[in-house]
């Protein structure tokens, strides 16, 4: 079994590649105002909804109890799903799904003679599993046509952001590669036009393209139904339009019965666009006589899921809606943007979920691109507490480090074992204090370190340090008592 | 499923039983039930408005994504439609199965669900449906797809969608428009709020991609 997870594995180390983003102004702008623009929206519909914290502490329960009983629950989907008309496949990584999905097309394809393309809603599963690449690979054309994913796929980019992938694209940018790609010359830069501009490209392919690919939102156990949550109609269509559709899910988007889509229902809109309800919700089951696809093919996908299940203080992790509120909300991805992560899988829960589902193998800087403020833990509406796994995923980074350097020179680990040694002895930290303030005088210049020699220059890199007072508290306390003695035997 | 299939799935349900602590699996492990049915559930599960409030507040929520409500009685409906209709400068109809004939007047070009598929583009521009249930709290029209509301397509080509819907359908909140959804759960279901919609450049909400770019309502009383 090989877990990918988009091309995270190859990625850079999160503080090289935010590094260069920071510096692009133009990005700064578009990621600051989207996610202000969607923060702003988000606080007024929470607010509105008086009983959103028993939501959410629903809704957390809901997926500890699912989670639980996992296996039950994705067997009583497959056979209800089954019942309806519906086809169930298993697949445990990326290379199976993708495999499983191109046999289930090209057979259709050559048996009914249709041509090697496809419409698909948008899809964090499939990127996560390079779906794409491996359809194109095979000769089958993959038509995005949620209105970001198409910016992306046009412009060759890659998804910054799980609700609005392409929120890194301002308008300008997005006119240059439709009018370049849709061979319109004369196309203005107005939101409307370029809307416009993707309801008139895709109609086409909505009437005559057989087969329709979706990621789902949600897998009803009790009904074998699959729900769909979308805004621009591309997804009904996706839908309902072809003759075959193929689903792929995660294992851990399943929920136990139809009721429990009361709450999530309530909690998603509101927390991935600030709105009361999205513009579209389709909930299928199987095939429906007479209205959607003839045939109909759900794949289920661990791609390390399981890993992240059997670790007790991280399975929260699998609770994730993909709402996105965490990295509307983060300090550190509004400033970065998405790619700084390295994943399809951005801000704080991307920092969670990409190193977990890559066995902590890669992606092992994400845990720290946290400054831990547990904004994201707020805003969450199935309440992960993201900043107890970051700090929890830390500590297995630091132990596979120890790990690794078992028998070699591990400097931070001697560094803190000495810090460890020196504040346990009062005498030897106060002598060490005493040290230090000596130490310190050719660095310090206005009160501050600016410049520390060796690795210590990793902290002084990125911040100023405050040089040690003259005069530490300890010492200053022992004067006071001295003095108050006095004053007390003087009087 | 082949039997790489059948490997494959075993492996899977292996792996979260061993992840949760679990045996093997055996014909006599506690149902989940039980505990389901004990799960919290303090959020609210019935409104407190009166049918007018609720009437009220399901005509403001629609109305803020921008779709236009009309008000009618029974007895004035089939005049309501062709106002609405003739308002918005409509001659052509689709209409869906079961839909009440007796609602439509004679000035309006009917094309029946069956001449659907093989309409074309020009005929199918608009569409009236009625649904099976709506929801105030956050201006919701729900179909099934029964007989009135037409196969999902209906609903979704066309550039114009009036949907009728009974003041006794609309209900206040989300929990309790899926105790009507779940009586037939398996019936596909569409939600509608408002006309379709994107924010995806700069955040700015540009309503119509690639759903109806129009939606009207009427509220009978």
């Amino acid at each position: 079994m090989t877990v990918r997870v988009g091309h995270a594995a190859e990625a850079a180390k999160f503080p090289i590649i935010a590094n260069t983003l920071v510096d692009d102004s133009q990005i700064r702008k578009n990621v600051r105002h989207a996610t202000d623009v969607i923060q702003n929206k988000r606080a007024n519909v929470v607010a509105e909804q008086r009983d959103w914290q028993e939501l959410r502490l629903s809704a957390s329960k809901i997926k500890e109890h699912t989670l639980k009983y996992l296996d039950r629950y994705l067997e009583q989907f497959e056979t209800a799903c089954t019942r309806a008309g519906g086809q169930v496949h298993w697949a445990t990584d990326a290379d199976e799904a993708n495999k499983i999905i191109l046999e289930l097309m090209q057979s259709a394809m050559a048996k009914h003679g249709w041509a090697r393309e496809v419409i698909k809603v948008k899809t964090m599963t499939s990127d996560e599993i390079n779906l794409n690449a491996a359809l194109e690979a095979a000769g089958i054309r993959p038509h995005e046509t949620d209105l970001a994913d198409m910016i992306i796929q046009l412009g060759d980019d890659k998804p910054s952001h799980i609700v609005v992938p392409a929120l890194h694209k301002n308008r300008t940018q997005v006119r240059e590669i439709f009018s370049r790609k849709m061979d319109l010359p004369e196309l203005g830069d107005k939101p409307q036009d370029l809307t416009d501009a993707a309801r008139h490209y895709l109609r086409e392919k909505f009437l005559n393209v057989k087969v329709g690919f979706s990621g789902a939102n949600f897998l009803v156990a009790e009904t074998g139904s699959v729900c769909v949550v979308e805004s621009e109609g591309n997804g009904r269509m996706c839908l309902t339009m072809p003759e075959m559709l193929i689903t792929v899910a995660g294992i851990e988007k399943i929920i136990p019965a139809a009721q429990d889509l009361e709450v999530f229902l309530q909690l998603l809109p509101r927390s991935a666009t600030g709105e009361r309800m999205n513009p579209y919700n389709t909930i299928w089951t199987g095939v429906h006589e007479g209205d959607g696809p003839r045939e109909f093919h759900v794949v289920l996908l661990d791609n390390g899921r399981t890993n992240i299940l059997a670790d007790k203080e991280s399975r929260q992790t699998l609770h994730c809606i993909r709402c996105g509120a965490c990295l509307n909300a983060c300090p550190v991805y509004s400033r970065t943007g998405g790619h700084a992560y390295g994943s399809i899988y951005a801000g704080p829960i991307g920092a969670i979920l990409t190193p977990q589902l890559q066995s902590m193998k890669h992606s092992q800087s994400l845990p720290y691109a946290s400054s831990l403020c547990g904004a994201c833990y707020e805003v969450c509406p199935v309440r992960i507490n993201i900043p107890d796994v970051l700090l929890h995923l830390r500590s297995k980074v630091v132990e596979r480090q120890q790990d690794m350097l078992a028998g070699g020179a591990n400097f931070e680990g001697l560094a803190m074992k000495m810090a460890a040694f020196a504040f346990a002895r009062p005498t030897i930290y106060r002598w060490g204090q005493k040290f230090a303030r000596v130490a310190q005088r050719l660095l310090v210049r206005k009160g501050y370190i600016r410049w520390l020699p060796g690795m210590l220059g990793g902290w002084t890199a990125v911040r100023d340090l405050k040089a040690l007072p003259q005069e530490p508290f300890r010492e200053w306390w022992a004067k006071r008592e001295v003095e108050k003695t006095k004053a007390a035997t003087s009087v | 499923m082949s039997s790489n299939g059948r490997k494959t799935r075993e492996m899977i349900l292996d792996r979260i039983r061993v992840a949760n602590g679990d045996g093997p699996a055996t014909t006599f492990a506690p149902s989940p039930n039980a505990e389901w049915e004990s799960l919290p559930r303090e959020y609210d599960r019935r409104g407190a408005l009166d049918a007018e409030a609720r009437t009220a507040l399901f005509a403001e929520r629609m109305a803020d994504y921008n779709a236009a409500v009309y008000y009618s009685d029974e007895d004035g409906l089939r005049a309501t439609i062709a106002d609405v209709l003739h308002e918005r400068g409509k001659r052509t109809l689709v209409v869906p199965h079961g839909f009440p004939q007796e609602w439509l007047t004679e000035h309006v070009h009917v094309i029946n669900e069956s001449e659907f598929d093989s309409a074309s583009v020009e005929d199918i521009l608009n569409v009236i449906t009625t649904c099976t249930v709506a929801i105030a709290a956050t201006g919701t029209v729900v179909l099934q797809h029964g007989a009135g509301e037409g196969a999902r397509r209906l609903s979704l080509l066309p550039d114009y969608h009036l949907c009728v819907v009974r003041e006794s359908q609309i209900v206040e909140t989300v929990p309790e428009v899926m105790d009507v959804v779940r009586v037939n759960a398996t019936r596909p279901t569409t939600t509608i709020s408002g006309p379709s919609a994107t924010a995806d450049i700069e955040m700015t909400r540009i309503k119509g991609v690639h759903g109806p770019r129009f939606l009207d309502v009427v509220i009978v009383r």
